[in-house]
């Protein structure tokens, strides 16, 4: 490390002010230049604590639909600060271009140097780079669009009151996360957000037209029969003519439901959609904590040391960061109180600077286990993971023997039809791969969720909607399945099925509504 | 390439709209919990906002989730003494301890944690005490019988004192009179200048040097005159005029008025200051000055003080009508119903003196009703009615509108009948 400490610092103390935090955003700006770190323009906000509070109960969107959801939130958010259960966190950044990222007017100096370090040039660049993000989101979009989806559902509100609306959004809420194209990939926004819009529309109007045609039963093309005389005796629904609709079971829930739902009005179809949107926009941010937080954290590590070694800042400076440094990364142990899982930002900085490590300072077995990174120069290697992983795969394939010994990571295996917990495997030789399966397993969204698709929609029949869960493991589903089927079935209007699968066995049947009873008196 | 915005100065409560929405969608819940604390509440500390717990299970946003059992694996830092293949006894109590948290990442929230705690604030929950409340006969006091005058602002005078003057306005006045001043002499002057400039202009055979002298001279003549013109007057200066207006009556009494006989026990007294403390905050939040006045009674009655009105011990019989007589005195003397809204809330547990009932009835009709707004009163007795309630049944009667009564058994009960008390009624015609 270059040691040049003729230079001044910038600033002292722990008082800030916007020409200080300008000249630091200088430095820092240049320092990420020589690092080539690719970002979008930084809209830095200073804002009050109160407000902090307001963004985190809008998931730090600057703007947002309103829904009670939020109020719960915010609630909860000041409810835990007001005790001291909590300290808020002291940057969010979004994902739009430019990236708008939030400081709290209550940091120190340091704390607003090493948010701008994290926030603007870490999770910056990684917005900007990350395939992920690159392909699902649209940052420079985002903003207009939460703009109009949140006029739209106000004048929605105004239209059909506000507690329809707030209806619909309950239910689109609970299957957001199944509002979301894992696969298939959206085709790539180009012309501007405005004609855009309108052509949405247009489409729009189309798909109601297809509704029309897709849903009133008809009978197939080379019966020719003549309406009225759609079913036939052996097969009074006639659910059997006609293939399955859809002919592929469909991931994305909330797609079909806004597109298929046959009773929905197109104001509710639209909110459907807006749900829908925005879910996709926030599936990347899902996929990718630990990467995304590992990034921002080595970067700011980076940067503070090299303001550090510049002279840009002094010891005072930065021993407070390391302390706030250390308690970022800093992992409980399975068995302590303060214990609440893998904590993304160690994990993601413990493997990105593991990665630098291996490149600078390979050992044997990083020869042996990562012959291809070994060696190389760290910087393009670095850029290389950040741009083309997700956690699971990210994990994958650089989750290191070393990291996992630091970490002291184990694989307990909690069998229910077993009396007792097992190790399934630990850091040791016989162990890491397993251990790395495990764990990105652990990360892999479509492990963490339960699998459930549309399979099909009954459309000549009695129109009911089949689901399937794709259950493994037998890992069953958590008794909210109720309410949520119940959410469902509004969506749909008609009744809603649910079947649990292993290897092909039904092992759960849910149905709502709950198959009726015909006893008297029942209410 | 970044820029620095303050944001500071914007709004904050940008989360009031949701936070409003939560609270009506769980209006039910939250108003459960305010009645409750209401009556489980100290006295004396109505005057703060209260935390609510609502069951995390009634608000919970379902989603599809993996519930225990099956086959799960869960990888957890920290490993001290485990070795692949050992057999760990599961932790007492389902699956938690251990590494069972891991599964937790996939949902964020409320795992745990049965109750959703928030607080309100002391307006908030003052609103949900009230919710639905009106205050009985609210009409204020009629302008007509109204001495209580305010002054307002009523435009503009040429006279009055200088800590009233309007100096915008006077200053607008002096520039409309130096306009309106110099136009003439501006006017003259500038004739003058064009005579003077086409004097000198001529030739020099045909100038006349005595024109241009006199000319001259006029110019100067008139500068001075413009120089003259005051910069302001005392014809320019105004004053705010103010004017008179009367003013609705924004001051109400409440007269606490309590049996302290041997019969009252220490919760009867409880039980009744619960109820005038509700009336209080209740007129608190429609009046901008409530005043107390405590009325305690045996067989005579006194005016007294709080602390003593709640927690003395006196002994003896009962006569009722000594505090309406005390009432109808103090009413005259110090509080003019012109002025005052006036409200009675009597507490007792029925008994009085059997003769004294009737007188009590008359004194209530001919003397104190007219002059209340509002009567309540409240028995606080699980035996049967005496004397007193029927009679004053009688006065319920005549002033259907003015006077309730109401019965009481135990503090739970209070709410519940000072909502019934003043609960909004339809407006009849």
């Amino acid at each position: 490390m270059r040691v040049s400490r003729d230079a001044q610092p910038i600033a002292t103390g722990s008082d800030w002010n916007f020409d200080i935090l300008e000249r630091f955003d200088e430095v820092l700006a240049a320092l990420a230049d020589e690092y080539q770190l690719d970002t979008y323009p930084n809209q830095i906000e200073v804002i009050t604590t109160e407000q902090m509070m307001d963004a985190y109960a809008s998931v730090g969107m600057p703007v947002g639909y309103h829904h009670w959801s939020f109020g719960k939130q915010f609630l909860a958010v000041q409810q835990a600060y007001k005790r001291g259960q909590m300290g808020l966190a002291y940057e969010l950044v979004i994902n739009s271009d430019p990236c708008i990222a939030y400081l709290m007017e209550e940091n120190t100096l340091m704390m607003q140097v090493l948010v701008m370090a994290h926030a603007c040039y870490g999770h910056n660049s990684f917005f900007k780079g990350n395939y992920l993000f690159r392909t699902w989101t649209e940052a420079d979009s985002i903003v207009d669009y939460l703009v109009f989806a949140r006029t739209y559902i106000a004048k929605c509100e105004e239209r059909h009151g506000s507690h329809a609306v707030e209806q619909l959004l309950d239910a689109c809420h609970a299957l957001q996360n199944y509002g979301v194209d894992r696969y298939k990939r959206p085709s790539k926004i180009s012309a501007a957000a405005e004609a855009k819009r309108q052509e949405e529309r247009e489409a729009y109007l189309q798909t109601q037209v297809n509704m029309l045609w897709r849903t009133i039963p008809r009978p197939l093309e080379k019966s020719e029969r003549l309406p009225g005389q759609l079913h036939d005796e052996d097969d009074p629904l006639g659910l059997h003519e006609g293939g399955r609709y859809p002919a592929e079971p469909q991931e994305n829930l909330l797609y079909f439901i806004e597109k298929n739902a046959p009773l929905l009005a197109p104001w509710q179809r639209e909110i459907v959609r807006i749900v829908r949107k925005l879910a996709q926009y926030f599936y990347p941010q899902r996929q990718t904590q630990v990467m995304n937080e590992g990034w921002a954290c080595f970067w700011h590590y980076t940067l503070m040391n090299r303001l550090f070694d510049d002279g840009h800042i002094d010891e005072g400076i930065m021993l407070e960061f390391l302390q706030s440094h250390a308690a970022v990364i800093h992992q409980p142990d399975f068995d302590s109180p303060y214990y609440s899982g893998i904590n993304p930002y160690a994990l993601g900085f413990a493997i990105f600077r593991d990665i630098q490590r291996i490149c600078q300072h390979p050992t044997d077995e990083d020869r042996a286990w990562f012959p291809d990174i070994a060696g190389t120069p760290w910087r393009a290697t670095l850029e290389f993971a950040m741009r083309n992983f997700k956690d699971e795969s990210f994990i994958q394939q650089f989750l290191s023997p070393k990291v996992m010994r630091d970490l002291k990571l184990f694989v307990m295996i909690d069998d229910d039809q077993s009396e007792t917990l097992a190790i399934g495997a630990i850091h040791d030789e016989q162990g890491y791969r397993r251990l790395r399966n495990a764990l990105c397993a652990q990360y892999a969204l479509s492990l963490r969720e339960p699998n459930i698709q549309v399979f099909e929609a009954a459309i000549r029949g009695d129109r009911s909607l089949t689901l399937h869960h794709v259950q493994e493991s037998r890992r069953p589903l958590e008794r909210s399945v109720y309410p949520v089927m119940r959410h469902l079935q509004q969506l749909w209007g008609f009744p809603v099925h649910l079947l649990s699968l292993e290897e092909g066995r039904v092992t759960h049947r849910y149905r709502w509504p709950v198959e009726e009873t015909k006893v008297e008196g029942t209410h | 390439m970044t820029y620095f915005i303050d944001r500071r100065p914007n709004a904050k409560h940008k989360s009031a709209v949701n936070r409003q929405r939560f609270l009506e969608r769980y209006r039910h819940h939250i108003k459960r919990s305010v009645e409750e604390a209401v009556n489980r509440r100290s006295i004396t500390d109505m005057q703060r906002g209260e935390s609510v717990s609502i069951p995390a299970k009634d608000i919970s946003e379902p989603v599809f989730q993996h519930g225990p059992g099956g086959r799960r694996t869960v990888v957890s830092p920290g490993n001290k003494e485990f070795v692949e293949g050992d057999k760990i006894r599961r932790p007492p109590g389902g699956g938690g301890g251990g590494g069972g948290t891991g599964e937790g990442s996939a949902s964020n929230q409320g795992q745990g944690n049965d109750e959703f705690a928030f607080s309100l604030s002391r307006e908030e929950f003052l609103e949900f005490v009230f919710e639905g409340l009106e205050l009985p006969h609210l009409e204020r006091k009629s302008l007509k019988s109204l001495e209580e005058i305010k002054m307002v602002r009523a435009g503009l005078s040429r006279d009055g004192v200088p800590s009233r003057m309007s100096v915008t306005r006077s200053m607008r006045e002096a520039y409309a009179r130096r306009i309106a001043m110099r136009a003439p002499i501006k006017r003259a002057l500038k004739e003058a200048q064009e005579a003077l400039a086409e004097e000198i202009n001529k030739d020099p055979i045909l100038k006349n040097p005595a024109r241009i002298a006199a000319l001259e001279a006029e110019i100067e003549r008139l500068e001075k005159r413009i120089e003259a013109v005051p910069f302001i007057d005392t014809f320019d200066l105004r004053y705010h005029q103010l004017a008179p207006e009367p003013q609705p009556s924004s001051q109400a009494v409440m007269f606490c008025v309590m049996d302290v006989s041997g019969s009252m026990t220490q919760n009867h007294k409880d039980i009744a200051k619960r109820f005038f403390l509700l009336l209080y905050l209740f007129l608190e939040k429609h009046y901008e000055k409530v005043e107390l006045v405590f009325v305690r009674h045996h067989t005579a009655a006194r005016e007294v003080g709080e602390e003593e009105f709640f927690y003395s011990r006196e002994t003896g019989g009962t006569i009722v009508s000594s505090a309406l007589t005390l009432l109808d005195g103090i009413i005259d003397k110090r509080y003019p119903p012109a002025q005052w809204n006036l409200y009675v809330a009597q507490a007792s547990d029925g008994d009085n003196w059997d003769d004294d009932s009737s007188i009590c009835r008359d004194l209530l009709i001919k003397e104190l009703m007219p002059k209340l707004q509002y009567y309540a009163y409240v028995e606080i007795t699980p035996h049967e009615h005496q004397s007193l309630w029927h009679e004053y049944e009688n006065v319920a009667k005549r002033f259907a509108e003015r006077f309730a009564m109401r019965q009481l058994v135990e503090a739970g009960d209070i709410y519940p009948v000072f909502r019934e008390l003043f609960k909004r009624r339809l407006s009849t015609p």
